[in-house]
């Protein structure tokens, strides 16, 4: 069945504490080599038949509307894996 | 008649029962609400409780804010019901857009519980309007997403149009921007805050104060205010 990824990231000015605290931990692991690390969200939708052009467009309206916050958060791709 | 309050139980709600003890406390009748009813029973106001709905899965509030009866909460809200939105019930306005900007995982990224101060920044709105601006209060502060952040023009706004209700005082306890504790709509009639004032309605229940111990009752006046409120309305 094919499978529609929406992946989210928080916006760059917004502080992502999660991403910090792993950078932090590659620190501590003395993995120096990095400047930054941002932690988002991957959903895979699995679509009951066809992914069509209407299909498409829920996902797009659901992705803005509730799998992410566009406060705090970008949708970043919208992709179909078949 | 005493004013009907309505309280809305949502899967992983753990505060409820709390507000529905602060409404009758404050000589409201409390109304037990359902997530999943499209039936406010009428009611003249509504308190979103605190709790982690749907183990704050996607986003703190998130997936409570597209609960059926929702629909009817944003109805009410813009028609000027007073609506109250406590941690949880914070988050979830944010996340329906009854009010402006969004929560995050608290800057220290710990769960924080304690007495927190704060001020009142205004008194005009249907939650504040018993209390003195300026005063400074205490009530107990729970959560792990607690950092209150938006667009700084949407701050500024904010700022600007007084709908900053509460701020933190001397510990800013999750890294919201501005020290901002609470915050309402345009028309005063929705507010939304992190800390609990439902816990901190009966003395013997509250936070320590210099008169004694757990005697802190300063949560109850967000109820009465809003008891006042639709009691003038009514007359």
């Amino acid at each position: 069945m094919p499978t529609i990824v929406v992946e989210v990231m928080p916006k760059a000015e917004i502080l992502d504490p999660q991403g910090k605290a792993v950078l932090g931990a590659l620190g501590r692991l003395g993995k120096t080599g990095y400047s930054g690390v941002r932690i988002g969200k991957r959903f895979e939708l699995t679509v009951d038949g066809e992914v069509t052009d209407a299909v498409l467009a829920e996902v797009r309206e659901l992705a803005d509307d509730m799998l992410a916050n566009t406060v705090i958060e970008d949708v970043v791709s919208i992709e179909v894996q078949p | 008649m005493s004013p009907r309050i309505g309280v809305i139980t949502f899967p992983g709600s753990l505060d409820d029962r709390d507000a529905q003890r602060a409404i009758r406390i404050a000589g409201a009748e409390a109304v037990a609400l359902w997530h999943q009813d499209h039936d406010l029973q009428g009611v003249d106001a509504i308190v979103l409780p605190g709790g982690f709905s749907y183990g704050d899965y996607l986003r703190a509030g998130a997936i409570a804010s597209h609960a059926p009866i929702m629909a009817e909460v944003v109805d009410a809200a813009n028609r000027g019901v007073p609506v109250l939105g406590i941690c949880n019930g914070f988050q979830m306005l944010a996340e329906a857009r009854l009010i402006e900007g969004a929560h995050t995982r608290n800057e220290h990224q710990q769960f924080i519980r304690r007495d927190q101060k704060l001020s009142v920044e205004t008194t005009a709105t249907a939650w504040t309007s018993g209390f003195e601006a300026g005063q400074e209060i205490t009530i107990p502060l729970k959560n792990a997403d607690g950092r209150f952040v938006a667009a700084q023009e949407v701050i500024d706004r904010l700022e600007g149009e007084g709908q900053v209700v509460f701020r933190y005082v001397e510990v800013n306890p999750n890294g919201s921007m501005n020290d901002i504790a609470g915050v309402s709509n345009a028309r005063g009639n929705v507010v939304g805050l992190m800390p609990h004032p439902e816990h901190a309605v009966e003395p013997g229940f509250g936070p320590d104060t210099r008169a004694a111990m757990k005697s802190g009752t300063d949560g109850l006046v967000f109820f009465t205010s809003v008891i006042e409120g639709l009691l003038a309305r009514a007359r």
